[in-house]
């Protein structure tokens, strides 16, 4: 465990590093980024955390089973979402043009607009949620693995 | 001998690849860009998304999305499997 103005500044910038991979995640259709990208940004807070303070620490608020499941569970929403438009083909983005996120934005370059999109939010969503489940349950593996593999369940 | 046949066939190779730069089409001009110029002119009217490169990642070509999406769930699968055997062959000894 690090000093405590580390550890300060580390609680502080949690919450602005989150807010960061969230925007990224939220806006992949509008700006560049995306799911992969966000959920690497959240992922880096993590690996923050893990630095400033030691692995039993970040375990009382991050378990590993339950990114396990979270990562499962993005998987599947992305799964769903690609076979929801399986009426025209496989990944058909079916809400476009439809009242739930599907406006057009107008030609040419433009700000945009949130509610645009069709299912392509839903997906970078989706995504998200997986990689930054995924991979934080890797790196907090890796933790377990360094500290010596004790203290697990 | 040895070093002969190892100068013919540097030679041999360094011609392939010069042949093989002074073929490249220069740059900025694809030959075939019939695809793209599609993305770039419908991606917005069809997928109302106004990121072209998420509209194509998503949407165009999203089943490459969803090979990405099980290379990284097969990546933490195994990461995780590997590194928790330890613990439990700690536990069962």
């Amino acid at each position: 465990m690090l000093s405590k103005i580390v550890r300060t500044v580390t609680n502080e910038f949690m919450l602005f590093i989150a807010v960061f991979g969230l925007y990224i995640i939220a806006h992949g259709h509008l700006t560049p980024g995306g799911g992969f990208q966000g959920g690497a940004v959240i992922v880096s807070g993590v690996v923050m955390l893990l630095v400033a303070f030691n692995y039993q620490e970040v375990r009382k608020v991050l378990r590993e089973r339950v990114l396990t499941i979270m990562e499962s569970t993005g998987a599947l929403i992305f799964i769903a979402l690609a076979f929801a438009g399986i009426g025209a083909v496989f990944f058909y983005n079916f809400l476009v043009g439809t009242p739930i996120l599907g406006r057009i934005p107008g030609p040419g370059p433009n700000p945009g607009d949130i509610w645009t999109g069709g299912v392509i939010p839903l997906m970078n969503l989706a995504v998200g949620i997986k990689v930054a489940a995924g991979l934080s349950a890797v790196v907090l593996a890796l933790a377990l693995f360094s500290s010596g593999g004790e203290a697990e369940e | 001998m040895r070093r002969v046949t190892g100068l013919i066939s540097l030679l041999v190779l360094v011609a392939f690849l010069v042949w093989g730069v002074a073929l490249i089409h220069p740059f900025g001009y694809p030959d075939a860009s019939d695809m793209d110029d599609y993305i770039i002119e419908n991606a917005q009217e069809e997928t109302g998304s106004n990121n072209v490169v998420s509209s194509v990642v998503f949407d165009y070509r999203g089943f490459d999305t969803l090979g990405e999406a099980t290379i990284l769930f097969t990546a933490v699968t195994g990461v995780l499997l590997l590194l928790r055997t330890q613990r439990r062959r700690k536990e069962g000894s």
